[in-house]
């Protein structure tokens, strides 16, 4: 219990730090120095130091928004396994649980984002909903598949499953599940090809135009809760790769901890080497992620 | 009629006397009629005649047979609007409303661009006085499943000021206002009586990023104007220096359109080597912008052997980067899916709305006043005129390409032949009543200055055209029925002036 209790601590302090990682790997891709590793960190301190400005026009579901959404992440992370070892809860169909607490976050987020009123908020609000259509059903499915491969149904239960690791045998179900979940992990966090967290026009972004209007402490929330976000779909990621290995727990925790920063590289790789797609072709990258997990649910169910 | 037409060349000073004035059906008339033939307005601008009339002027180009031309009329309060007939004078003829509070009757959508002080000292209380921007109606459509978005004038990046007023059904684009003004600095105004001291430093900031389009401009009007032969050496390196402009602008705009798409790697470098371009200026002149190096008569500072040595191998490194960061552009199928077929203009509308430099040269337009209109150098070394018939930020991306290359091969071969000689000749008294019209191909595209001197051979009246001026409505309608979120690649790909059209 209490090294559950650690491990719970431990991601809490060290997801903030993937996305030093993925900036400095577009950093080094451009040419440049980039900024500090603990970027996020600082930058996040610094907010919680700030008071907060909340516009006239907005009601108690915009101070709501990032509250919920930072307490439906930290819940989701309850229920996430860390390095093969079993989370802090963990139940049976705990990964509705998990969608849904998700899926939760999403909601406050969309209204506190429409409370203020503006346009490009409402703009923003009507994308990343249009987006969650396709990503939502493709994190479900791929799930399932994962649920029918192990026969378990709580996340823990699922990453802890030695049929997991039999590669051999299910080998294309895992590829294709591992590239659904990889769209997904890439739409959820805001990344490129679907969105683009460094870009300053407010007509192009999804995620950061919706939370344009908050600021001080609400903002260090929506930061935070990015990074854990973060933490949550690249632990399916890494999860599912790693689940090769068997070796002790301190090993395991280390290769673990590795994996999740390898993953921020290959996000910042992602990033330094392809464009945005056009907004309306969005949804067809989706697609791709939706198709891949349909087509591994009917490989199980044979 | 065709005998009262007035050819004049890029720069020659004519009697002002010399334009012939019309009356306004005639005027009317001849400009509809030109037009058709195949004219292009320049400029069209309300001027103060000695006995207190107003006296619309209008200036036609005639792109393929190189010349220019000038007529005028007079009029009162108001004016049956041309713009119906002839798209292109639309900003123009708002602008004399505003200027002189001659209304143009039946003008389509009369508002003020800027905020200013009227010209006209004679008229107390003019149509345009309390339109400020942002108070003044915009174009709107109705309908519950339309919603209006407004950007600006404060933006998210470092840019100037400009109010963008969007009619958006979901993400497309119905219509699109753009509302200008916030930089206004009554630069025009400050000119007349002038030049003086300060005149070459309004010009060198009436469009920060051209200035030296706009100083060389304001030299080859006050040279023409005061028949002063600029000597060789000064006439190669002032287009080095132009040429050197357009480098750093083009260079640095394909950066910020891959930033738009949020394509790395070309966006990092592309960012760097601008800076490489302007560093390049000021290895010249001392200043990146190129500040102080024109004055009327010549340029202020030469080249000696070694550093026009340094300056081609800088030059060379730096194209052969950019030839990298650029090339991987072309490369890569994502960004060729934002730009290709984004922000498409016909060539039709392109001629219609009057548009210059490369948004036009992006539609196929065969127009650059560095070959059409050539003044000083450029008159025995020729650019070839680039172009592409696409008309969509693609196309506007890779006439930009095309023209840097060009442009290092012209700055290289001018600096390899270099002609001796001075640098700086004496300019004599500008002479009196005349009427010049100066183009240069800045690195945005036309830009026209207009000089008209008095009595005693002191600027009367100075009118500026920059590129921008023309093309921000293309901006505008090339944005209909696009994606709202391919707004910032558009208005990039056009790379518009928000001050120089201010003034």
């Amino acid at each position: 219990m209490y090294l559950k209790i650690a491990q719970f601590i431990l991601i809490l302090i060290l997801s903030p730090f993937l996305f030093g990682v993925i900036n400095r790997t577009k950093a080094f891709f451009a040419g440049r120095k980039g900024s500090p590793l603990l970027q996020l960190y600082y930058d996040i301190f610094k907010l919680l130091r700030k008071g907060a400005v909340y516009s006239t026009t907005t009601s108690k579901f915009f101070i709501a928004g990032p509250i919920v959404s930072l307490s439906a992440v930290l819940t989701a992370l309850l229920l996430i396994p860390f390095a093969g070892q079993p989370a802090l809860i963990s139940f049976d169909g705990d990964i509705v649980l998990f969608i849904y607490l998700l899926g939760l976050a999403r909601f406050f987020t969309v209204l506190a984002a429409l409370d203020t009123g503006s346009s490009f908020e409402g703009m923003g609000a009507s994308r990343e909903v249009q987006f969650a259509m396709f990503v939502e059903p493709a994190l479900f499915l791929s799930l399932a598949v994962l649920t029918r491969i192990t026969g378990q149904s709580s996340l823990s239960g699922i990453f802890s499953n030695a049929r997991m690791s039999s590669w051999v045998t299910y080998d294309p179900l895992i590829i294709l599940v591992l590239g659904a979940l990889f769209i997904v992990f890439l739409a959820e966090n805001s990344r490129i090809p679907v969105d683009d967290p460094n870009t300053h026009l407010e007509l192009t972004m999804i995620h950061e135009v919706m939370v344009l209007d908050h600021g001080g402490v609400d903002f260090a929330y929506i930061m935070y809760s990015a990074g854990i976000k973060f933490w949550l779909f690249g632990t399916l990621l890494v999860g599912i790769f790693l689940k090769g290995y068997s070796c002790g727990q301190v090993t395991a925790s280390v290769v673990f901890i590795l994996g999740m920063i390898l993953l921020a590289v290959i996000v910042g790789i992602v990033e330094s080497t392809l464009a945005r797609l056009r907004l309306l072709k969005v949804p067809h990258f989706l697609i791709v992620a939706l198709a891949l997990a349909i087509v591994a649910l009917i490989i199980s169910m044979r | 009629m065709p005998g009262r037409i007035l050819k004049m060349h890029n720069c020659q000073a004519r009697l002002l006397a010399d334009i012939p004035e019309m009356s306004f059906t005639e005027f009317r008339d001849m400009s509809i009629n030109q037009i058709q033939k195949g004219a292009r307005v320049v400029s069209f601008f309300g001027c103060l005649d000695e006995n207190k009339s107003i006296r619309l002027m209008m200036i036609l180009a005639y792109d393929k047979q190189g010349y220019l031309t000038a007529f005028s009329t007079i009029v009162k309060d108001a004016y049956d609007s041309l713009t119906l007939q002839i798209p292109q004078v639309n900003r123009f003829e708002r602008e004399i409303f505003e200027q002189w509070g001659v209304c143009p009757k039946g003008h389509p959508w009369l508002k003020p661009i800027r905020p200013q002080q009227t010209l006209n000292n004679n008229l107390d209380n003019f149509p345009g006085k309390e339109n400020i921007p942002l108070v003044s109606d915009f174009f709107k459509i109705k309908g519950e499943e339309i919603h209006e978005v407004a950007v600006g004038p404060v933006h998210a990046g470092i840019i100037e000021p400009g109010h963008f007023r969007f009619q958006c059904h979901g993400e497309e684009v119905f219509h699109l206002e753009i509302s200008l003004g916030y930089q206004h600095r009554g630069i025009e105004k400050a000119l007349i009586n002038g030049p003086d001291k300060r005149t070459i430093h309004y010009m060198e900031t009436a469009a920060g990023d051209t200035t030296i389009g706009h100083a060389l401009a304001y030299c080859q009007a006050i040279e023409g104007l005061a028949d002063c032969a600029v000597p060789l050496r000064a006439s190669a390196l002032r287009a080095v220096m132009l040429e050197l402009e357009r480098l750093a602008n083009h260079t640095g705009d394909l950066g910020a359109l891959a930033n738009d798409v949020g394509y790395l790697p070309t966006a990092a470098y592309c960012g760097r080597l601008r800076g490489d371009f302007l560093n390049l200026t000021a290895f010249i002149c001392g200043n990146r912008f190129g500040r102080n190096m024109l004055r009327p008569g010549g340029v202020r500072f030469d080249l000696t052997d070694s550093m026009i040595n340094e300056a081609k191998q800088r030059l060379i490194k730096t194209f052969e980067d950019v030839s990298n960061a650029v090339s991987l552009l072309w490369d890569s199928s994502l960004v060729a899916d934002r730009f290709d077929d984004t922000g498409s203009l016909s060539q039709k509308t392109a001629l219609d709305l009057g548009l210059v430099g490369i948004s036009a040269r992006a539609c196929g337009i065969e127009q650059d006043i560095r070959f059409d209109f050539p003044t000083g150098i450029f008159k025995f070394s020729q650019i070839p005129i680039s172009t592409h018939s696409s008309g969509d930020v693609f196309a506007r991306a890779f006439v930009r390409w095309l023209e840097i290359q060009r442009s290092v091969k012209f700055i290289l071969d001018q600096l390899n032949k270099l002609p001796e000689g001075e640098i700086m000749a004496a300019v004599p008294l500008l002479k009196p009543k005349n009427i010049a019209v100066s183009l240069v191909e800045g690195w945005r595209g036309e830009i026209c200055h207009v000089v008209i001197t008095d009595i005693n051979g002191n600027i009367r009246q100075y009118k500026i055209v920059d590129p921008s001026f023309h093309n921000w409505l293309g901006l505008a309608i090339a944005l209909r029925g696009e994606e709202i979120s391919d707004f910032p690649i558009c208005n990039k790909s056009f790379s518009l002036s928000y001050c120089g059209h201010d003034l």
